[in-house]
């Protein structure tokens, strides 16, 4: 019997990520799960929007397949991304996380959904609200929350901040509105240059869609075939301006003009994974770019100097949580077709709060950067050279 | 009488005489050669053979793939060859001149130059930048502007600015090889202007460390400072000024940013008199900066005179040719310089 439940324990720990293997089963204890692993259904396709689409014949499929591991995969990323924006709130609020802080609780489906089409030899390059992609493109909680509080065991060792996070093969946290859309281009020139089957995710948004440098940058992905998916999180505010009042036209997938586009529910993790999928295999397949329209929504004002109420209303925030939040709707997916017990979620969302809670905890106990720190990192590969200071008796050193 | 590049009298050995146009091909050439990440991009440089005809013969030998023609768009490229160089490849953008790379300066900036030190050392960015920079003849004042001054301002960056051929091969092979964003400012005039090559140049691991100046021409009565084609108008200053008993001591900078403020303190120490020479404009200029670095410095206590600067006329670039050759220093305001310098 003691085997058995050890066995069932295990089971399910490999299936929520708990330490396989660390739980053991005391004799004669009860098992606090209640149904049986075989109870629950192991795979559901669903139905899903279909994408407006834009110079193409055919677009994602409008069915999506869901085994019972991936939903909870993709539960637990949004999840840990929410709970890490809503810590980073608090610590801002508390004056620990200073300067530029955008948070993308609301956007989660978008983060999960395309690292889920994609592998971790793609690429992806974003703008500023990017703390949800430097964790789905493996950088530690610990490592996200101590760069947000400016000390020495953050992913950039305290010297980049909120907007400049990096990871092999994720290229930041870029913090000036649309610069990365043509850096986005010229990683997936390196792809196509080396021949390796890889594609690079450019993500901007409604705002970014008015640079001119997007459209020099379309121009030229196209003439040359790049292998770039060009992503637009229409969170429907570029900061306070709707946008209404920002674009003549606001049909962002058919910016693109000549590069092939569609619209995609950017709150449906399914609908996103589906759509960046077909997007990504479009591009591999050596047609050239593509746009991609994500349709979603911010809960917190532009960054955390605002407030986010001024240019909508608390209504309309509100209605998006009750109706069209990301993790509810995978979790009610779930749920109403016995993928997961309610007890699971639950029990993961503790979880992610612990691991959340301990990462803040290295994040405000962490020393800063060593004060010798200060100037390092300014050229790679280079002999040590000398940087003035603040006066000409202040001779400091840079190592790379 | 043609120097060699010891600023002595030619020999009767004769080196091969190499444009400055060639010595930037060759460099170029031997890079795209040695290493298969290298690549070109910019407007005209495939087909046409570059505007200025520097990267002729370099598409029909490697390629669509390596030489890539872009269309207009400076904001646009430079951030593809940006994001390039992100991604490990080592891309060599050109700006057809560098008065239009202020379209695109935000991504020179912002995304290379800074990346590696924001990233505390994740994200370096291996990029070159290069073009003709500074004036040129009857282009007037948007296609002027010399912008060694504001790419000098930024850490992050290495420029570059070379005067004759060897120069600019050895230079430019350096700056490719460099991981870090470097500006590699050329100039138009010097482009089709022969040079004495050495032996060591032919080689083709040749290359001029970034961050040392040369001392063109020994002397000990007064130091000139210059990059670029002044370094010449120093030179031919300094021939005239020895036939009247000066001896001046002429320093060709060869890189601006990380300056070498070093071999200009020693040359100071030794003569006392420092004279600057540049095309820039005066204000917040490269010899602004050297004045202030000298002051700084261990040579200050041996001036004998404030140091002087000689630049271009603080004016937008005027058309006419008589305008346009009373906007740049000449041979003669060097040599006036020299004097009202010595007191002489």
């Amino acid at each position: 019997m003691k085997t058995m439940l050890t066995v069932i324990s295990n089971a399910l720990c490999r299936i929520t990520g708990k330490n396989v293997g660390a739980q053991t089963v005391p004799e004669g204890a009860r098992v606090a799960v209640t149904r049986n692993f075989a109870d629950f259904t192991p795979q559901v396709t669903f139905d899903i929007k279909k994408c407006d689409l834009h110079r193409l014949e055919a677009g994602p499929p409008v069915k999506a397949e869901l085994t019972r591991e991936q939903g909870l995969q993709y539960y637990r990323t949004m999840q840990m991304v929410r709970r890490v924006e809503l810590k980073a709130d608090q610590l801002y609020k508390q004056k620990i996380i200073r300067g530029f802080c955008h948070l993308y609780d609301g956007q989660e489906a978008c983060a999960a959904g395309i690292e889920a089409a994609i592998s971790p030899s793609d690429h992806l390059i974003t703008a500023y609200r990017a703390h949800g992609y430097t964790y789905t493109r493996g950088v530690s909680i610990r490592q996200i929350l101590a760069e947000l509080t400016g000390r020495k065991g953050g992913v950039a060792k305290g010297k980049g901040g909120s907007m400049h996070m990096y990871a092999p093969h994720f290229y930041g946290g870029n913090g000036i509105v649309g610069a990365q859309v043509p850096l986005g281009a010229g990683i997936a020139l390196a792809c196509q240059y080396r021949g390796n089957n890889q594609v690079c995710v450019t993500l901007y948004g409604d705002g970014a869609a008015n640079q001119g440098q997007l459209f020099e940058t379309f121009n030229m992905a196209a003439l040359w075939k790049l292998p770039c998916v060009f992503i637009c999180e229409n969170n429907k505010y570029g900061m306070g301006t709707a946008v209404e009042r920002a674009a003549a036209s606001t049909d962002y997938y058919k910016r693109g003009d000549f590069i092939p586009g569609l619209r995609v529910d950017g709150m449906d993790v399914l609908s996103v994974r589906e759509a960046t999928r077909f997007a990504a295999d479009h591009c591999r397949a050596g047609k050239g770019p593509i746009v991609m329209e994500l349709q979603t929504y911010r809960y917190h004002g532009h960054s955390m100097s605002d407030p986010g109420v001024s240019y909508r209303t608390r209504e309309e925030i509100q209605e998006v949580r009750s109706k069209s939040d990301p993790i509810s709707l995978l979790r009610e997916r779930m749920l109403s077709n016995n993928m997961a017990s309610a007890e699971e979620f639950k029990e993961m969302d503790v979880e992610i709060r612990k691991e959340v809670d301990d990462a803040a905890q290295f994040a405000t106990s962490d020393p800063e950067p060593p004060l010798e720190d200060l100037c390092n990192h300014v050229f790679s590969n280079n002999p040590p050279l000398d940087v003035r200071g603040t006066h000409p008796w202040s001779k400091l050193k840079s190592v790379s | 009488m043609p120097l060699n590049i010891n600023g002595t009298l030619l020999r009767k050995q004769h080196r091969n005489h190499v444009t400055v146009r060639d010595a930037l091909n060759q460099a170029m050439d031997e890079e795209l050669e040695r290493d298969e990440r290298v690549f070109l991009m910019g407007e005209e440089v495939a087909q046409y053979d570059g505007a200025y005809k520097v990267s002729r013969g370099l598409w029909k030998k490697y390629g669509d793939k390596r030489i890539i023609d872009t269309p207009i768009s400076e904001m646009g490229f430079a951030g593809i060859a940006v994001g390039a160089a992100m991604a490990g490849l080592r891309p060599i953008c050109e700006f057809m001149t560098f008065n239009f790379s202020m379209q695109a300066i935000d991504q020179v900036i912002n995304s290379a130059a800074k990346t590696y030190y924001m990233s505390a050392g994740l994200q370096p960015v291996p990029i070159v930048f290069r073009g003709p920079n500074g004036a040129s003849a009857g282009v007037a004042a948007q296609h002027s502007q010399c912008f060694a001054a504001w790419y000098a301002h930024c850490p992050g960056l290495k420029v570059v600015s070379p005067w004759n051929s060897e120069d600019a091969k050895g230079l430019l092979k350096s700056a490719i090889r460099d991981d870090n964003p470097v500006v590699f400012l050329e100039n138009e005039l010097m482009y089709g202007v022969p040079f004495e090559m050495s032996e060591d140049s032919q080689s083709k691991d040749f290359t001029i460390p970034i961050g040392k100046a040369k001392i063109e021409r020994q002397g000990n009565h007064v130091t000139l400072v210059s990059h670029s084609r002044f370094v010449g108008h120093c030179l031919d200053a300094a021939a005239v000024l020895a036939k009247e008993g000066i001896e001046c001591e002429v320093i060709n900078l060869r890189t601006i940013r990380p300056m070498d403020v070093e071999s200009i303190e020693t040359s100071v120490m030794k003569t006392n008199h420092l004279v600057t020479v540049e095309g820039g404009w005066p204000q917040f200029g490269v010899g602004a900066e050297i004045c202030a670095r000298v002051m700084e410095g261990s040579a200050f206590n041996f001036l004998d005179a404030p140091v002087t600067r000689v630049t271009g006329v603080d004016i937008p670039m005027p058309y006419a040719k008589i305008l346009e050759d009373h906007s740049l220093p000449q041979v003669k305001d060097i040599i006036f310089s020299v004097k009202k310098t010595l007191n002489v």
